[in-house]
Formats: C-alpha cells, structure tokens, sequence
C-alpha cells in the first residue's frame, strides 16, 4: 500500500521535474549553426580541396611524384632561351611552359603530401570543401593558364628548337665525325659486352 | 446562435446546416492543424537547444504551408495486397470520428455546432469510431508494423476511455447535466466560478470539492493524452519500435487526413478538459463588452478565451511530448488499470458524498 502511494507520489514529482528542465530549456538560445548561411570557422591546418597558383609554379613535378594516388598529372615543354616566362614569389626563374596540370580532385585523398615537396610553395590546401557534382569528370580540375593554341604554339616552338638543335648536332657531328673518323670507330665495339651482360 | 444568422443570410436550412457543419473545418481546424505542426516542431526544437524550420518564411513560419503543398502532389500509393476497400475508408473514418466531435464543442456561446443535452456523452461515444478507423487502417494495410500499432492503439484507447468517462461522470454528478453550452454557462463569471476550483456551488462544499476536481483534472488529462495517442502513451505509432504504426503504408492526402486528424483529436480533448474543468468559453475576469456595452463582442471574446484554452492544454501536450519517454505496454497498462481507475472510482465516491450534504 506504501509502495503504491509512493509510486504516484514520485510518477507526479518526477514528471514535474522533468517539465521544469524542459521549460528551461525552451529558452536557452539554440545550439544550431544555419549552414549554408553561417559557416564554422574550420581549424587551421585543415585539409580540403587543392589549388595550385600557376603564377609561382615551375613545373618540377615534385607534386605528382610526391602523391601516392597519382591524382596529379603534370606535363611541360621547355621554353626557349627567347622566352621570358618571368620569375616566381621567391625569386626562381621560370624555364618550362606547363602544357598539363591537370588534379583529379576525385582521387584525392587530402594527404597533404604534395604541399611540401612543393619548391615554390604553390600547391597548397584551401578551406573549400564545397565541390560536389553531378559527373565524375566535372571533377577533374585543370590549371593550366595557356589556352590550347598557345600551348600547341609552345609545342610546335619547341619541336622547332629541336630540331634545330638536332640538325646542328647532326652538323657538327658530321663536322666531327670528319676531323676524328678513326677514335669514333672503337666505341660501337666497347659497348658490345655491356650489351650481352643484359 | 450562428445557426439563426446563417438561416436568415440564406433563407434555406439545408445551406445554413451545411455551412455551419463546415465552419469549424476551414476557420478552425484547418487553421488550428497549420499552426499547430508548426508549433509542435518550434516547441521542440526549441526544448532541444534546435531551431527548427528556418527555412520557408522568417523562421519558418510556412513551413507547414509547404509540407501540405507537398502533401497534395504526393503520389497516392496503395500497396498490392492491401485491403483496398477498407484501406481507403479508414483515413476517412478517422477523419470523421474526430470531426464529428466538434459538432457538440462549444467554441463561443454563439457558436455551438449543435446544442444537444448528450453533448459530452456524444463526444465520448463518437471519439470511440476513431478506434475502428485506426484498426481498420492497421488491418487493411497487411503490414505487421500497422498491426501491432493499431491493436496497442485499440487495446489502449479502450483502456483509456474507462478513467475519462469516470471522471466525466464525476462532474456530471455535480452539475447534472451533460449539455456542454449548460456546463459553460454554469462556469459563468469568475474563475473561481470554474469546475476545477468547485463549480457554482458556495461554502464548505466548494472547499470540499477542490482537492477531488484536481484529482479529477489530472486523470483525465493523462486518460486523454492516452485516447489521442500522444507521447508518453504514443506505443501505437513509436517510430522507433513500429516504423510509425497504423498509418505506415499511407501516402499523400490519405496520410494527410491521419496527421490532421491526430490534430483535430489533439484540440477536442484540450477543449472536452477546458469545457468540463475550466470554464469552457466563460472568460476568467468578465467581460470587455460588458464593461464597454458592447453585447456583440462577448461572443468573439468567448471565442477567444475557449481557443486560448484549449492551445494552452495542447501546448502542455507537446511540452509533456518532449519531455517524457514512451512508456512499456505493460506500464501503460498498469497506470491505467492499477492506478487511474481505482482513483477515479475513488474520486467519484468522494465526490457523490459530497453532493449529497
């Protein structure tokens, strides 16, 4: 009989209780950050979506060596002595044209691992992790600052100054190969059991 | 009366009859329903330290508006091994047996559905048909989940209305009336003139009668808070246990009608509380239009009082919904059994011996 009184007694007090911390509660200010409005500040060192500033970059591929998905694929063309492909932030000189700087942001798994290889320090993390799409390939960033006619200019620039290069080698091996016909004749047969070791 | 004004405005007694059945629908179920979804979610976000709907509206006033706009293109599914007949009927039946309260609610002394002397025995009785509709949409459904949830909702309204109609009986003893426009005008004048605080009656017996009304006043607020399926007492529809009961396998407008309906149960049942304990419409400090002679306004501010009543007990509704765990079945059928009942029984004794002196 006790144990009934007391069951009711403490069903209506705890009740109460419970409604007093609600009613608190109720005008407590909210907890709730409104998302796309406001944004939490994210911490310092956090790791999202890659950028590359290509005013700094030279094209050492360290980056794409350095990541261990292979997301970034990296291609240049050397420039010619005529080109004034200008200076990088800390003062290195530019040498190559980046035809290809392409980063599968997809792959990416935000390691953080090409950052510091970087020599100019132009590849870094921003705090952007807004980038979702519809389609995969959307997500292949390219960063390559020249437009394909001047990149297919560079290339063909390029090839030129090859081949120029190698019509003047081929000339002065041929001016070489005149003056020193007999020295040059040994070498094929030196590298024969180099060869065979294989 | 509204009924007179509406017969002199049409001239015709089917078209005054029809409007007036119509009226609490769309100026105030309707209404009600929109505001208080809109209101449960703020409330409990807001005892959660959340925010709620913030997005439709300035902090989300239309959110509701939307959800119904929602609603209404929603495809209308009906499961292939469904009951068809019955599965479509029962959001209707639902529907119907909370309406059907309404008509013998008073909201205002000039607007009574309909003045029967049965009032609240009709509300009692036709509250029961939302069980058959909420056992008939269980069953026809053919989904173990729907089941379950509508035999808990059966075995526990049935249980439930045995306290409510006790303490029913309690205030009739004392007024001896079941009309609720006669209860209300009883109630008339001060608050202290309220059933809670011992109704009409004068001296030592009112005095008496306090302690008992309060009693009273509890249980049948937690008997009613079981009968319309609200946490604490929410076992027939726990999502977390039965996905969310009776009304799973519905869709659309058809789930719509089970939601509006939770509503428009959730109102009758703060109103039967505020009718029967607090003064029904009667305004606890008299009267503007009476101060001011302006007989016409009594009516508005009637209606004013009885809304500001009944969504005062429904927002004690939704603040005891947040606070609360759901009770066990076998919890809920101990409180009712082993601890409502013989209370109210209790309770009605006391109360009989009283209005015998």
């Amino acid at each position: 009989m006790r144990e009934y009184f007391n069951n009711i007694w403490l069903g209506l007090t705890t009740v109460f209780i419970g409604m007093n911390v609600t009613f608190k509660h109720l005008f407590k200010p909210a907890v709730t950050i409104q998302y796309p409005d406001v944004k939490l500040l994210l911490p310092e060192r956090e790791r999202n979506r890659l950028y590359v500033n290509m005013d700094d970059c030279i094209g050492c591929d360290q980056c794409a060596r350095a990541c261990p998905v292979s997301c970034i694929s990296i291609e240049t063309v050397k420039s010619l002595p005529t080109d004034d492909l200008g200076k990088t932030s800390n003062g290195k000189k530019k040498a190559l044209w980046l035809t290809k700087f392409d980063i599968d942001i997809a792959k990416c798994c935000y390691c953080q691992l090409c950052v510091f290889p970087c020599p100019t320090e132009c590849i870094y993390m921003t705090d952007v992790f807004e980038f979702s799409e519809y389609k995969r390939e959307n997500l292949l960033y390219s960063f390559v600052t020249l437009t394909p006619d001047e990149i297919a200019e560079k290339k063909n620039n390029f090839e030129k100054a090859e081949a120029e290069k190698s019509a003047q080698k081929a000339a002065a091996a041929a001016k070489k190969a005149e003056g020193q016909a007999a020295p040059k004749e040994n070498k094929p047969s030196a590298e024969k059991p180099e060869d065979k070791k294989e | 009366m509204i009924y007179d004004f509406l017969l002199k405005l049409t001239g015709s007694e089917i078209a005054a009859g029809f409007i007036q059945s119509l009226l609490p629908l769309f100026v105030f179920i309707l209404p009600f329903a929109l505001i208080a979804v809109l209101l449960e979610r703020k409330v409990s976000a807001h005892m959660q330290d959340r925010l709620g709907p913030m997005r439709v509206g300035y902090h989300g006033i239309f959110q509701t508006v939307a959800d119904i706009l929602k609603l209404m293109q929603k495809e209308d599914i009906v499961t292939d091994n469904s009951d068809k007949a019955l599965f479509n009927i029962a959001p209707v039946l639902v529907f119907t047996g909370s309406y059907a309260a309404f008509a013998a609610i008073p909201f205002s002394g000039a607007f009574i559905g309909s003045n029967i002397d049965l009032g609240l025995f009709f509300i009692v009785a036709v509250s029961g048909l939302v069980v058959a509709g909420i056992l008939m949409a269980g069953w026809a459904s053919n989904n173990k989940y729907t089941l379950l949830g509508a035999m808990r909702s059966a075995a526990q309204v049935i249980s439930y209305e045995i306290p409510t109609i006790l303490v029913i009986i309690t205030i009739v003893m004392i007024t001896g009336t079941l009309n609720l426009y006669t209860l209300s005008e009883l109630q008339t004048g001060h608050f202290w003139n309220w059933m809670i605080f011992g109704g009409p009656s004068t001296g030592l017996i009112k005095v008496a009668f306090i302690p008992f009304m309060i009693i009273g006043f509890v249980i049948i607020y937690i008997s009613t808070l079981a009968e319309v399926n609200r946490t604490p007492f929410d076992i027939p529809e726990a999502e977390s246990e039965l996905v969310s009961g009776y009304h799973t396998e519905y869709s659309g407008m058809k789930f719509a009608m089970f939601f509006l309906a939770e509503y428009a149960n959730m109102f009758a049942v703060s109103a039967i509380v505020a009718a029967v304990f607090f003064g029904g419409y009667q305004s606890p400090f008299g009267y503007l239009g009476n101060s001011l002679g302006i007989s016409w306004f009594i009516p508005i501010e009637q209606f004013f009082w009885f809304t500001f009543k009944g969504i005062f007990f429904v927002l004690v509704q939704m603040w005891l919904r947040w606070t609360l765990p759901r009770l066990r079945v076998d919890q809920l059928m101990a409180l009712c059994w082993k601890y409502l009942i013989p209370i109210a029984f209790v309770n009605l004794l006391i109360v009989g011996l009283i209005t015998v002196f």
